[in-house]
């Protein structure tokens, strides 16, 4: 059974320059222990995709329609109390900046005995092991006495171990982390990518692993999925979107990275740029960008196909293999 | 080839005042005190006309101090820097002073180098008016061209910089540079704030700039993708130091500092399928208080006793330069 559906999602935001709809239309699922990466540029929907699992998006925005299935339990039912049992318990969340997990002025053993006796009567004693082993998990030297320090007290890499140690206190069934590791330096990027490459095979967690850094979900990820304008325009295996990508988004995105073996060439740019999420076109919200857009595209937008089994499309006219670009 | 730019022995060092923060560590018993940082530490490259060299390295090791004594923004503490074959070290002579204008720096955030409340006639056109590349009355049409240039429509040369988004923004930030005449521009993480799309487009536009108007770029960047792709040198500096030049095929291809090593291992490939991330142990140390000897040799898997105790030094060997023991000697 799968751990997450997540069917329809919509979430928009009421502005004053009318409604954003910021996720319109998302669905996918998450299977026991596998490691799902949502990749797209800013303003795609990825972070308000994963607020809106946890259920924290704040006004204007609200979620408006579709489930979230959580082991078959639609999350957007709970009450507030049910969910707060969920979060940080059952499902964790992961943040771009560890202060959103972290309070500056708490020690960390307070902070991290506290979150797990939130959720189950344990001693302090207990409580502190677990917090203990949490931080040696996520790499963290000498943790028993890391335990006694304040969050500025670590360097910005350090700090979001500590965020991923409490995200992983009470062994939680789904970790949504939201671009963990996009601030932090290479070599630190690194540590930690290989610290949950390990934890997730370990543990057998399933992840959402939000990032615009297609190379990241490359070492990472079962399974991809490409948002555009509030819509996931592509889902399929890893490799086969990396290396076959379907969409002629997807197909503009990877060939907008450089290095990577075509040194010095012109990269192959998307023209144009991102559209208003308060004024999306009709149809296709690709089409003004997209070199294969004909008439169609323009009028209706476009269904989500499966043109090879696990390959999801929401394009009219994808690139298939047949006919893969060279 | 002569060098255009040439950079011997240039060094920079702060007093580095507690900020708030640490204030309140201090408060709370942790022993830190004001201290020097050697942000460049004795830094020797030249740059060839019409030649892109990339500067990489972690965030921290002296890339920006750098870029900004080049562009004679900072003064140097300490080496000498010279433009053409003239020295242009002390900002106050009319050498520095002509080459301060055909040097020009590109920032990582256009809108905090761009004034909210001018037109972007004015951002573009106010320095070469002032120094005589066109007159007030030709200003326009002397923006339009150069808008033109980097692809944006002269038609938004009324408009401010609010109503743009991060990637015109950043073409507004390269016409201003471009308006001067430059021959030398410094890209300071010109496109890391910029989206993959976006960024490709602007990297792009480099490229063309360079064919066209003959530029010469130091290319800052913490991306090896990025300097990978648009570089024809590296340079990687770790903690205030170069460690390791050479030009791009050979560093990539073959990086023979450890710390170069480390970094290019860890790149996260599109290619390779699901790799295993590898690391080097340890963090970026704190400039503050480097390690002694080799700045590296904390995380470094070759370090030996001469690591603690000796500088290596950078040494030549025609177009590559490697700082490590390995390479002199041995480290024992
Ligand atoms: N509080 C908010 N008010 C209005 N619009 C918002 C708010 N938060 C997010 N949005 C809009 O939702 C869209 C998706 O945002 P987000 O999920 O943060 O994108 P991503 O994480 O992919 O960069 C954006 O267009 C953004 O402007
Ligand atoms: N104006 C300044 N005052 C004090 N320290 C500075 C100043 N500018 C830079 N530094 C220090 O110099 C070092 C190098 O910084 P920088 O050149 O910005 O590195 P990079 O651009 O590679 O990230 C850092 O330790 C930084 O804290
Ligand atoms: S539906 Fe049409 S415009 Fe949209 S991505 Fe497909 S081909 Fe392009
Ligand atoms: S000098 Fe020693 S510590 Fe430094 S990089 Fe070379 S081997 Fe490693
Ligand atoms: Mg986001
Ligand atoms: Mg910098």
């Amino acid at each position: 059974m799968s751990v997450l559906e997540v069917r329809n999602l919509q979430t928009h935001f009421f502005t004053d320059a009318g409604v954003v709809k910021a996720v319109d239309g998302v669905d996918f699922t998450l299977d026991e222990g596998e490691v799902l990466g949502l990749v797209g540029e800013s303003g795609s929907g990825k972070s308000v995709t994963g607020f809106s699992i946890l259920r924290l998006v704040d006004a204007p925005g609200r979620v408006v329609g579709g489930q979230i299935l959580f082991r078959g339990q639609d999350l957007a039912q709970l009450s507030e109390p049910e969910m707060r049992r969920m979060r940080g318990n059952r499902i964790a969340m992961i943040f771009q900046d560890p202060m959103m997990t972290l309070n500056p002025v708490l020690r960390i053993d307070t902070q991290m005995i506290e979150a797990v006796r939130a959720h189950e009567r344990v001693s302090a004693k207990a409580a502190r092991d677990r917090a203990i082993s949490a931080l040696a998990k996520v790499g963290i030297p000498s943790p028993a006495e890391r335990l006694e320090a304040y969050p500025h007290q670590f360097s910005g890499g350090m700090r979001q171990r500590v965020a991923i140690a409490i995200s992983l206190l009470n062994g939680p069934d789904l970790i949504v982390a939201d671009e963990p590791t996009t601030a932090l330096d290479v070599t630190i990027q690194s540590q930690i990518l290989a610290e949950v490459q390990g934890l997730a095979k370990e543990t057998g967690t399933s992840m959402i692993w939000i990032t615009h850094d297609l190379a990241v979900v490359a070492g990472l990820a079962d399974r991809v999925a490409v948002m555009y304008a509030g819509r996931i325009v592509e889902t399929g295996a890893t490799d086969q979107v990396l290396t076959q990508p379907g969409h002629p988004y997807s197909i503009g995105l990877l060939g907008s990275i450089p290095g990577h073996g075509h040194r010095g060439q012109r990269l192959a740019q998307i023209p144009g740029m991102a559209p208003n999420m308060a004024r999306l076109p009709e149809g296709c919200a690709f089409a003004p960008r997209c070199f294969r857009a004909q008439d169609q595209c323009r009028q209706n937008a476009p269904q989500i196909t499966e043109p090879a089994p696990g390959q999801h499309l929401r394009c009219h006219f994808p690139v298939l293999e047949r006919e893969a670009l060279s | 080839m002569t060098a255009m730019l040439e950079l011997d022995a240039v060094s920079r060092q702060f007093i580095r005042k507690l900020d708030s923060i640490e204030k309140l560590a201090r408060k709370l018993g942790a022993n830190l005190s004001e201290s020097c940082v050697n942000a460049v530490d004795g830094a020797s490259f030249s740059v060839a006309r019409g030649e892109v060299v990339g500067l990489v390295g972690e965030s921290g090791c002296g890339k920006s101090t750098l870029g900004r004594m080049v562009a004679g923004l900072l003064p140097v503490t300490g080496g000498k820097i010279r433009f053409e074959g003239v020295d242009v070290t002390d900002a106050a002579t009319p050498a520095a002073k002509s080459a301060r204008l055909r040097i020009q720096m590109i920032f990582q955030d256009p809108m905090s180098s761009l004034n909210p409340r001018m037109r972007v006639e004015d951002i573009v056109g106010e320095a070469a008016v002032y120094h005589g590349l066109t007159s007030r009355r030709e200003m326009p049409d002397y923006v339009a061209a150069t808008l033109e240039k980097v692809g944006l429509d002269p038609a938004y040369a009324q408009r401010f910089p609010h109503q743009f988004s991060g990637g015109q923004r950043q073409r507004i930030g390269i016409a201003r540079a471009l308006a001067v005449k430059p021959e030398f521009l410094i890209c300071d993480e010109s496109i890391a704030a910029l989206d993959v799309s976006i960024q490709a487009q602007v990297i792009n536009l480099f490229q063309d700039l360079r064919r066209d108007l003959d530029l010469t770029y130091l290319f800052i960047s913490h991306d090896l993708g990025v300097i990978e792709h648009i570089a024809d040198r590296v340079v990687v500096m770790y903690l205030g130091r170069i460690v390791e030049i050479g030009t791009t095929e050979a560093l990539f291809d073959a990086p023979r500092h450890p710390y170069t090593q480390a970094l290019i291992d860890q790149i996260p490939r599109l290619d390779g399928g699901r790799q295993s991330f590898r690391t080097i142990k340890g963090e970026i140390p704190s400039p503050l208080n480097p390690p002694p000897g080799c700045h590296f040799h904390p995380r470094c898997p070759f370090a030996g006793p001469r690591c603690q105790r000796e500088v290596p030094v950078l040494r030549h060997e025609g177009t590559r330069a490697i700082a490590c023991h390995l390479e002199d000697g041995g480290t024992e």
